[in-house]
């Protein structure tokens, strides 16, 4: 800790070199407040956006919302022409977007959370081993590349040599790999904070070394990667741009992977660039803030039930 | 008494040979799937030089400082300057526009409000802000920022580097108060304590005991939220303009690699995607070394 202490020498002489008087210390006692009082302000402007974007789409988009806004696929654009000339409600719903979400959220997490959850575990076994921390180096660079470049990726590896044209398959591995590493860090995270008696004490029992993982580890510390995996969908649900790249999007309900889906993020791009559709937007971007805020919400709640 | 040893001993013999070997069999797994990363890793790189080569192959190295982006056919010359100027332009304005507003932040969570019942409800707020999709920023941005912004006499349309790097500013706050609010939560109390003692302010103690003491946190706190800004796409997208030129001013509009990727990938093929793909592989580069960075000086501190 030189840096502390050299500061502290620093403040020390500073403050030896000034004289303490009483004017002295009302203009210190004045500048602390000022500094508080500028953070207070600070930390009120940076949380406003939150506030003032989901009133924005409460304001907006609630009068959408309905049972149809749920079943129904969007309206063509006469359709809606019609409605905004009459003064109506645009008709139909986001059938197509939910359904699509649903199937590659769902799918991507079927690729992401085995692999993501027993690479971890292997992080947790191997904690100094060359491998591992190259995995986990390797991981934590995974997570910061940009979606869109993840975009790129399923469209080289899905859309051109196995789906011949844009699919759910190739958004649901793009989302998958961005799902990846979160998982393999909230893995690696939890089972860390798991006592080493626990295991010691099956292992001693003679379990094998599968049932450990399978019986002891898993369970054991089940609402922490319960928690990694919610917050990791939660993060892919609202994917725009590499979506656009692999699953481009379709006006009905589909439910091939092999075949270009819709998503609810994808669905908002299409209204916003139609002017006839663009009010469906709010509607859709609530709908969409509803789901990621309750993962978010419910995946904070288990992880506070287990601290 | 030896007709009882024997089949006990076979018995835990063939225990241990059937247990080894289902051990293995897990420990193979394990590291089977850990090769998983690996390969996913290396086949990106692979697979984004393998498509940029046509484009590299053509324009070479100037690919990365020539301004020309020009998708006519026969006169067909593609150079990333602008994007890549536009990027690090944006990323870097949104990193100073949110240091004063996340530094604020991870103080009031870290250090003047810590554990009380305001900072709990503020703190899942600033981590929401994370999971707002990008979209719906962008939407935010252009609905409501934008005729804000028009209207304090904003050129081009409320469109540009600006109205983007506020955006972007406000998506990247929560990745860098997560890591700088969790060091500063974790500043020795006898080191506070021992400045206070002397008759340091509150305000002093942040300044010289707790800054200096949690800097490298809070720097690489900084770094990681930069990264993210590298490669945000939908709300630049839809607020920086979308012009393929070098960024002439702050006000100016412009174009990031990432938001170049977004608007030109649908019509692209042959060439331009060759060229599309180049930016994304450099994206990857600039955004794997900024992580990188981050992540050597947060191992550092150990």
């Amino acid at each position: 800790m030189p840096l502390v202490s050299s500061s502290l020498n620093e403040w020390g002489n500073m403050n030896s070199a000034a004289k303490i008087t009483v004017a002295n210390l009302s203009r210190r006692t004045l500048k602390d407040k000022l500094f508080k009082g500028l953070v207070l302000f600070m930390s009120l402007i940076t949380i406003s956006p939150i506030v003032l974007i989901i009133y924005k789409l409460v304001e907006k988009g609630y009068r959408q919302i309905s049972l149809d806004f749920i079943i129904k696929t969007p309206p063509n654009t006469f359709e809606a022409m019609t409605a905004l000339s009459n003064g109506e409600l645009i008709p139909g719903g986001i059938a197509n977007g939910i359904t699509g979400t649903l199937l590659m959220v769902v799918l991507a997490s079927v690729i992401a959370i085995p692999v993501g959850v027993i690479t971890g575990i292997y992080l947790y076994e191997n904690p100094g081993k060359l491998l591992a921390n190259l995995t986990r180096n390797i991981s934590d660079i995974l997570q910061g590349v940009p979606s869109i470049v993840l975009g790129l990726i399923a469209y080289m590896w899905i859309v051109k040599p196995i789906t011949s044209g844009f699919s759910a398959l190739a958004g649901s591995v793009s989302l998958s790999i961005m799902m990846l590493p979160m998982i393999v860090r909230s893995t690696e995270e939890t089972l860390k904070m798991i006592p080493e008696s626990i295991k010691e004490a099956a292992v001693a029992l003679g379990v094998p070394y599968y049932k450990v993982i399978l019986r002891v580890l898993i369970p054991t510390g089940f609402s922490g990667l319960l928690t990694g995996i919610l917050l990791g969908i939660s993060r892919i649900l609202g994917e725009t741009a590499p979506l656009m790249l692999t699953a481009l999007g379709s006006s009905v309900i589909n439910l091939d992977i092999t075949k270009p889906t819709s998503a609810i993020p994808l669905l908002i791009w299409e209204f916003y660039n139609d002017p006839n559709m663009v009010d469906l937007i709010w509607s859709s971007s609530l709908l969409l803030m509803g789901m990621v805020l309750t993962l978010n919400l419910v995946s904070k709640r288990i992880a506070a039930r287990t601290k | 008494m030896k007709l009882g040893k024997l089949p006990a001993k076979q018995f835990s013999q063939l225990l241990k040979v059937h247990q080894m070997n289902s051990d293995k069999i897990t420990k193979g797994v394990l590291l089977l799937s850990s090769f998983v990363i690996l390969f996913v890793a290396g086949g990106m790189i692979f697979s984004l030089v393998e498509g940029a080569i046509p484009a590299l192959k053509s324009f070479g190295l100037s690919f990365i400082w020539s301004n020309n982006w020009n998708p006519t056919e026969g006169k067909e010359n593609y150079g990333a300057l602008p994007f890549i100027a536009g990027t690090i332009i944006t990323s870097v304005a949104a990193l100073l526009i949110s240091l004063p507003l996340s530094f604020s932040v991870s103080l009031f969570l870290g250090e003047y409000y810590r554990g009380t019942r305001i900072a709990k409800i503020l703190g899942p707020m600033v981590d929401l802000l994370a999971g707002i999709p990008s979209i719906v920023y962008g939407l935010w941005g252009f609905y409501v920022l934008r005729p804000l912004l028009i209207d304090l006499g904003l050129p081009n349309q409320g469109f540009g580097i600006f109205t983007a790097s506020i955006i972007l500013a406000i998506m990247i706050i929560p990745y860098a108060t997560s890591l700088s609010n969790e060091i500063i939560t974790m500043v020795p109390n006898e080191l506070k304590e021992a400045a206070y003692s002397l008759g340091a302010t509150r305000s002093e103690v942040i300044f010289n005991v707790v800054v200096p003491s949690a800097r490298s946190g809070i720097i690489a706190g900084y770094i990681l939220s930069f990264g993210r800004a590298l490669g945000e796409t939908m709300a630049v997208t839809m607020l920086i303009g979308n012009a393929n030129i070098v960024p002439d001013g702050f006000f100016s509009t412009g174009n990031t690699m990432a938001s170049v990727i977004a608007n030109q990938f649908g019509e692209a093929d042959g060439l331009k995607l060759s060229s599309l793909i180049a930016i994304g592989l450099l994206l990857f580069l600039m955004t794997g070394i900024i992580n990188a960075i981050g992540k050597f000086i947060i191992k550092r501190m150990g």
